[in-house]
């Protein structure tokens, strides 16, 4: 059979396994709809965290990202897991010993007002529509290479059945559609993980497959960095970028994570805190499974991307490099008119189009073809002799290919794909409508509103979340790319910092609190635009002018110092919180059971 | 129910807290030393010394895979000391 058969087959499949479980497990209550009735098993949980986590960034998009980076890649690997050891140890317990649905939940209860509560929703819900954006983007790239789909319909099918679960079920029905999706995601990638690393090393784990030796007798990593270098590539296991900007990087990708609020909602489904931190450590080591597997994948992937392409004719090239060229995800620009594919490090083979955000190839009208049958681009030619650009994103998917795996294979990881990008999409549509049902709507505008009502604009809130994060993924505004650094920087300065010391520090005031949140923001968003967009009045800054050489993917870490700086100046100079707070802040320290509580529901204060 | 004497009193309730505290203290020093320590800091120099047996230098190991098995651990061990602490709380031995 192939590959279009059998992705359709397992894609159906997979769809199927889905929308069963989204009939089976309706939401009834508010409860249900927020926080799956509070009673999802540890395991079960894990598993539906790690889902919600891995979004279609961690599964296509980083193991062609690490490819592409070599050793400063690991910002992404250490960043995205680090960040969860904060959350697990800092954040979940305490917050679900709080009880109630929400981050902003707890900030405007915490700090007393709804200012705080409401700067909170606003923050939520703009980290999360970033993010829908990209897996919408995921989605369509898939639809669109592997079904031969438009783009568009692969997103609107994407959209219809994101809609369908998470508008019926709540979270309930994502929850359980979540664990399912954790299955097929890691199963998808670890199968040609698998495959490739017997095939490069006879290793079966490609954990251990990456440091092992090759056929012909060279450990694997030192061949990469061999064929890196002969290619005028730098090595691939050595650092290029600053030590300070991988810090900073590092550490606002940690603190970033952290503080999204699609993975913090997902303690509050399970029954008691040990739970919540049971969940936490099963869902890390769901997490680590591909985690740890994805740097072997970026070097198996770019192994055999560097023995196969360079140097070989355009007519001989593989089935995959036409598939990707016609996907325009792969672009080959003759310079030199030899009808060879020069692929070295000497630079970006063409030029950006005028006006446009970042290097992507664009395409002449009709499928026009050059002298060799290859697609004819607009860009400007580079001095450089590199002919090739390859879209990162597409390694992950193009893997199975290039090391000529079966069909079935390359199907079952188009499907992973999907399931990755759809978990991570319903998590934050989640949040989305929870935010605008409960924190906007029943605790600001109208708290009279009865549960019926509150579960209906809950609903409509995550219809219309749907359609506005599919426009997104129809039309991607150009700057999808840099809007990324966003979400992690703004997570970074404003809630991380503020329920830190809310947990921590009962001295922490509503003033300081706002006052942090809001100047933190500020000067990420400012210091992100300066450098990404330009700012009215002052133009767009260079790299040469980036504070002590971090770079607006890390500005988060000075954004968050700020945050804390200003929060602790602001607590300090305004009157101590009530005790009624000061009280709620104890009650969150220690098991409910302590005070003679139940372990379940809210707390009571 | 607040002024039960089977609770446990605000001596045990700060001692539980300020344990709390030093394990957390502890686990995210270790966080700090594998992540930003031996996966950045000092990567370079770790870089010199193979893992015996592998092709892996030992920082590009810990900065692409080793970090991320000792952020495993350390949640594993905070589950099991919280819950030990938990009993110790509540003086019950479920």
């Amino acid at each position: 059979m192939d590959v279009k058969l059998w992705t359709w087959i397992l894609v159906g499949f997979s769809f199927a396994i889905y929308l069963g479980i989204a009939i089976w497990s309706r939401a009834g209550s508010t409860k249900d709809f927020y926080v799956a009735g509070g009673g999802v098993p540890s395991i079960a949980n894990g598993m539906a965290t790690g889902a919600d986590w891995m979004s279609a960034a961690s599964f296509l998009g980083m193991a062609g990202l690490i490819s592409s980076m070599g050793r400063d890649g690991s910002v992404y690997l250490m960043g995205w897991t680090g960040g969860y050891v904060l959350l697990a140890l800092l954040l979940a317990p305490y917050l679900r010993r709080f009880g109630k649905f929400t981050v902003p939940d707890f900030i405007g209860d915490r700090y007393y007002s709804n200012t705080a509560r409401v700067v909170a929703v606003v923050c939520a819900i703009f980290v999360s529509f970033t993010y829908v954006a990209g897996q919408m983007r995921g989605v369509g790239i898939v639809f669109s290479r592997f079904l031969d789909v438009d783009i568009n319909t692969g997103v609107i099918a994407g959209m219809a059945i994101v809609f369908f679960y998470a508008v019926l079920g709540g979270m309930k029905g994502i929850t359980y559609t979540q664990v399912a999706q954790y299955c097929v995601l890691i199963f998808a990638f670890m199968v040609p993980a698998i495959f490739i690393s017997l095939m490069l090393t006879q290793h079966p784990l490609p954990q251990t497959g990456l440091g092992a030796t090759t056929a012909e007798g060279t450990y694997l990593l030192d061949k990469l960095d061999g064929l890196q270098k002969e290619l005028g590539f730098a090595a691939y296991t050595e650092g290029h970028k600053p030590m300070i900007d991988v810090f900073a990087i590092a550490l606002t990708l940690m603190v970033g994570t952290a503080g999204l609020p699609h993975v913090i909602v997902r303690f509050y489904t399970v029954k008691k805190v040990s739970d919540a931190r049971k969940s936490a450590f099963w869902a890390l080591l769901f997490i680590a499974i591909l985690y740890t597997t994805a740097p072997a994948v970026s070097v198996f992937a770019r192994t055999n991307l560097l023995e196969t392409i360079p140097g070989r004719s355009y007519a001989e090239v593989p089935t995959w490099f036409k598939n990707w060229e016609h996907a325009g995800l792969i672009a080959w620009l003759d310079k030199n008119g030899d009808g060879k594919i020069q692929y070295d490090g000497s630079g970006d083979p063409f030029a950006k189009m005028e006006g446009a955000a970042k290097l992507a190839p664009v395409f002449a009208e009709g499928d026009a073809r050059g002298a060799s049958g290859e697609r004819v681009l607009l860009n400007a030619a580079t001095p450089a002799r590199n002919e090739l650009y390859i879209d990162a994103d597409i390694i992950v998917l193009a893997n199975p290919e290039i090391a000529n795996l079966p069909n079935w294979v390359i199907g079952l990881v188009a499907a992973g794909g999907l399931a990755a990008a759809l978990s991570t999409a319903a998590g934050l549509l989640l949040v989305i409508s929870t935010s605008v049902a409960h924190d906007l709507v029943k605790r600001t505008l109208n708290p009279s509103i009865s549960e019926k009502g509150e579960l209906l604009v809950a609903r409509a809130a995550a219809g219309v979340a749907v359609c506005v994060a599919g426009y997104f993924g129809i039309r991607p505004p150009g700057f999808v790319a840099q809007v990324v650094a966003f979400a992690f920087g703004l997570a970074a300065s404003s809630f991380f910092p503020a329920i830190i010391l809310g947990i921590f520090w009962k001295r922490a005031t509503r003033e300081g609190a706002v006052a942090g949140m809001i100047c933190g923001l500020l000067f990420t968003a400012c210091y992100i635009c300066y450098f990404k967009f330009g700012l009215p009045g002052l133009g767009m800054g260079d790299a040469s002018q980036w504070w002590w050489g971090i770079s607006p993917e890390g500005i988060g870490m000075l954004g968050m110092l700020v945050n804390v700086g200003i929060a602790v100046a602001v607590s300090l100079a305004t009157p101590a919180p009530p005790e009624a707070v000061r009280d709620l802040v104890e009650r969150v320290r220690l098991p409910r059971a302590a005070f003679g509580e139940e372990d379940s529901g809210p707390v009571a204060h | 129910m607040r002024n039960d004497p089977s609770l446990p009193g605000e001596e045990a309730k700060s001692r539980y807290w300020k344990k709390n505290l030093s394990w957390l203290g502890g686990l995210l020093s270790v966080w700090f030393l594998v992540s930003y320590g031996c996966g950045i800091l000092w990567v370079d120099a770790l870089d010199r010394i193979r893992i015996p047996g592998t092709g892996f230098k030992l920082g590009f190991w810990f900065a692409q895979q080793g970090s991320i098995f000792v952020f495993v651990v350390l949640i594993a061990i905070y589950v099991k000391v919280m819950d030990r602490l938990d009993r110790e709380l509540l003086g019950k031995n479920d």
